[in-house]
């Protein structure tokens, strides 16, 4: 018995010693909240963003200097919940927010995030909405509708294509949002739309024999898909039956087409897909992220990793530039780190950014083609 | 023209899976007098039953379309039992918005079943194209099937119905179930019967939907269910050649009218033609008018 205390009073006594260590660590250490969903349907999505998240703080903590602590919250995709679990993380002493992860509850939290004047970066929520009226929120990825101009540009710059055919949803407002600054984006930089090959189709279409005819009969050498990647996955089989292989372009929505339950994926051979980051880029911290990351999770990372990770480093160096430390309070934070994102460029793992005052990101867009049922890098 | 030809096949490739759908729908609505609005949903039923059968228990192609029929005539025999039969007395609008619940029950189910993720259908039912014009006009073997499906099925419905014991109780059950019970007709019998065959044909429906676009998601049989609908009403709604010829019709006027006058308003044109023919035969085209009497 007497042994069993002594063993008891040494945990005890060490498990306080620890508590003092972390607790003087604390103190120091910048405070960044992290939401998203962490369970439930969009897990994929928060998962990566945390563990994206956590190897930044990682990489920062062992090079010594100002400290980060992550404040991890779940929010299940759920709006409701999201403002819960950003009053939880503000409660436990967060000074800005990386988050959150998903569309509709980061447009709940931005409004609360504004009132309250909290800085929020969200690495991975992608519509305008998010940022508009609001000049403490602001993006790592690209807008919903800027994806339409960095594919333009992008195919415009890598010689893709000289006559384009578009399939775009137009009951969809992602979809036809990135076709219009698409075709405007075209136009101004010269790139040969073919209009009689602009077509459209809606949720309920079974059938895209015309679409792809239409592509075909106009002799398009690249086909611009804005569109999810159900109807991406028809579209490609039809024009496989007719023989029609131009370069097929797809924004992120194409992401997901390969984990299509008995998809056959040498139809998506050759398919190009803007992306901000690919998980086989041969860079030095490309490595390094995709190793830890992997030593973490057993999984390769994917874009929401990565813009996560971008995140982390952009609040990390605005606010080591502004001088904020631990013992800053999150309204204080909030004023100097919009002031620095107006200057602030950051290389990261997506590319090299800038912000606006809108709180949208600028970087050059980059693409995957998909190889042997994999994205690579593409190299021209 | 080759073109022209291209678009009159693609037409006949989906008209003839609004036709394989809309036989059902006009089946039960010429005897059991209802819109059977789950009849879509039964379709997709059937193409998951294929679909697991093929993929998780690499059951031979034909296997799986029987297993297939199999399971959905006994899913449209218990839905009639449980949800349709209690209401036989009932206004004709409460069996309708039943039918719509078991539609959405059906669909939400499915979604617990399979997930949302969209499955891809194997294509086991391909056997190679032919193609004509150096490859310009491709017939997959797939639009040949089911046309081929939709004669042997309509020959097959038209000889039972006119010919057997049990086709003469359908259609008199049809005409006057009160007379039909009479003269020693089971009614709820008959209508039992019709829904399971009309489940079976479903079953083929969605094994042929799928076939041709092979994306399968929980919502797969909703929208291609109301064009069969709409069909089957431009047809005649009850006459079995009816709703071969509509819906084929159907196929045909949607393909030409995205590929000549525009994608966006291909389903506008479908709705609109169906508005014309009803306007001057609102029986539809093979449709016999009706004389109420009073």
């Amino acid at each position: 018995m007497k042994f069993n205390k002594a063993i008891v009073a040494m945990i005890l006594a060490i498990v306080m010693i620890m508590g003092l260590a972390s607790a003087a660590m604390a103190e120091d250490a910048l405070k960044i909240g992290v939401i998203g969903p962490f369970t439930g349907a969009a897990a994929i999505y928060g998962s990566a963003c945390k563990f994206g998240a956590q190897v930044a703080a990682e990489q920062i903590n062992a090079q010594g200097g100002l400290q980060i602590e992550l404040l991890n919250e779940d929010d299940e995709h759920d709006p409701e919940k999201s403002i819960n679990a950003f009053n939880n993380v503000l409660d436990n002493g967060a000074q800005m927010i990386a988050g959150t992860t998903t569309t509709s509850p980061c447009i709940a939290v931005g409004a609360e995030a504004y009132e309250e004047r909290v800085f929020m970066l969200t690495p991975s929520a992608s519509s305008p909405d998010v940022t508009a009226n609001k000049d403490n929120v602001y993006q790592v990825c690209f807008t919903d509708p800027a994806q339409g101009t960095a594919s333009a540009q992008y195919i415009k710059e890598h010689n893709l294509a000289t006559k384009i055919a578009i399939i775009y949803n137009n009951a969809d407002a992602y979809s036809t949002g990135i076709y219009q600054t698409f075709i405007e984006e075209a136009a101004a930089i010269g790139l040969e739309v073919v209009p009689e090959a602009v077509t459209t189709f809606t949720d309920e279409t079974t059938d895209f024999s015309v679409q792809v005819s239409a592509a075909k009969d106009a002799g398009a050498d690249l086909v611009f898909l804005p569109i999810y990647y159900t109807p991406a996955s028809m579209i490609l089989q039809t024009a496989k039956t007719m023989d029609y292989a131009p370069v097929f372009f797809g924004v992120d929505g194409m992401d997901g087409i390969l984990t299509m339950e008995g998809f056959d994926a040498s139809l998506a051979e050759g398919v190009f897909m803007l992306t901000p980051f690919s998980a086989d880029a041969e860079d030095e911290a490309t490595k390094a992220f995709v190793a830890r990351y992997q030593e973490i999770t057993g999984e390769i990372p994917n874009q929401f990793a990565a813009d996560a990770y971008d995140a982390v480093y952009a609040l990390y160096t605005a606010s080591v530039n502004a001088g904020i430390d631990g013992s800053t309070s999150y309204q204080d934070a909030c004023e100097k780190l919009i002031e620095q994102f107006q200057t602030l460029e950051i290389t990261g793992l997506t590319g090299t950014m800038t912000w606006d005052s809108t709180g949208a990101v600028s970087k050059t867009p980059t693409a995957v083609v998909i190889e042997n049922g994999q994205y690579v890098g593409f190299n021209d | 023209m080759v073109s022209f030809l291209r678009f009159l096949i693609n037409g006949i490739s989906l008209g003839s899976v609004y036709a394989i759908i809309a036989l059902g729908y006009t089946m039960v609505y010429g005897i059991a007098k209802m819109l059977n609005f789950a009849h879509g949903d039964v379709i997709m039923v059937g193409a998951y039953i294929a679909f697991c059968a093929i993929s998780y228990l690499s059951l031979p192609p034909v296997l799986a379309v029987l297993c297939a029929m199999a399971v959905c005539t006994a899913l449209g025999v218990i839905i009639e039992g449980l949800a349709y039969r209690p209401l036989r007395q009932s206004a004709s609008l409460a069996v309708l918005i039943t039918a719509i619940g078991v539609s959405y029950f059906l669909q939400n189910t499915a979604l617990l079943i399979w997930s949302s993720n969209p499955k891809i259908f194997p294509s086991a039912f391909s056997f190679g194209t032919i193609k004509l014009f150096d490859g310009n006009l491709v017939i997959s073997s797939e639009t040949i099937l089911t046309i081929i499906a939709n004669i042997v099925i309509m020959i097959a419905l038209t000889l039972f119905t006119g010919r057997t014991k049990m086709g003469k109780a359908m259609r008199a059950v049809s005409e006057d179930k009160g007379a039909a019970e009479l003269m020693g007709i089971n009614v709820n019998r008959t209508i039992s019967l019709t829904f399971a065959i009309g489940s079976a044909l479903a079953a083929i429906a969605g094994v042929l939907l799928c076939s041709a676009y092979p994306t399968l998601q929980p919502t797969t049989g909703s929208m291609p269910g109301i064009k069969a609908f709409t069909a089957a009403v431009f047809g005649g709604i009850g006459s079995i050649p009816g709703a071969m010829i509509g819906g084929l019709l159907l196929g045909v006027i949607e393909i030409l009218g995205k590929a000549y006058i525009s994608t966006e308003l291909g389903d506008a044109l479908v709705f609109a033609v169906l508005i014309v023919v009803l306007l001057f035969k609102p029986a539809g085209l093979l449709g016999k008018p009706v004389r109420e009497k009073v």
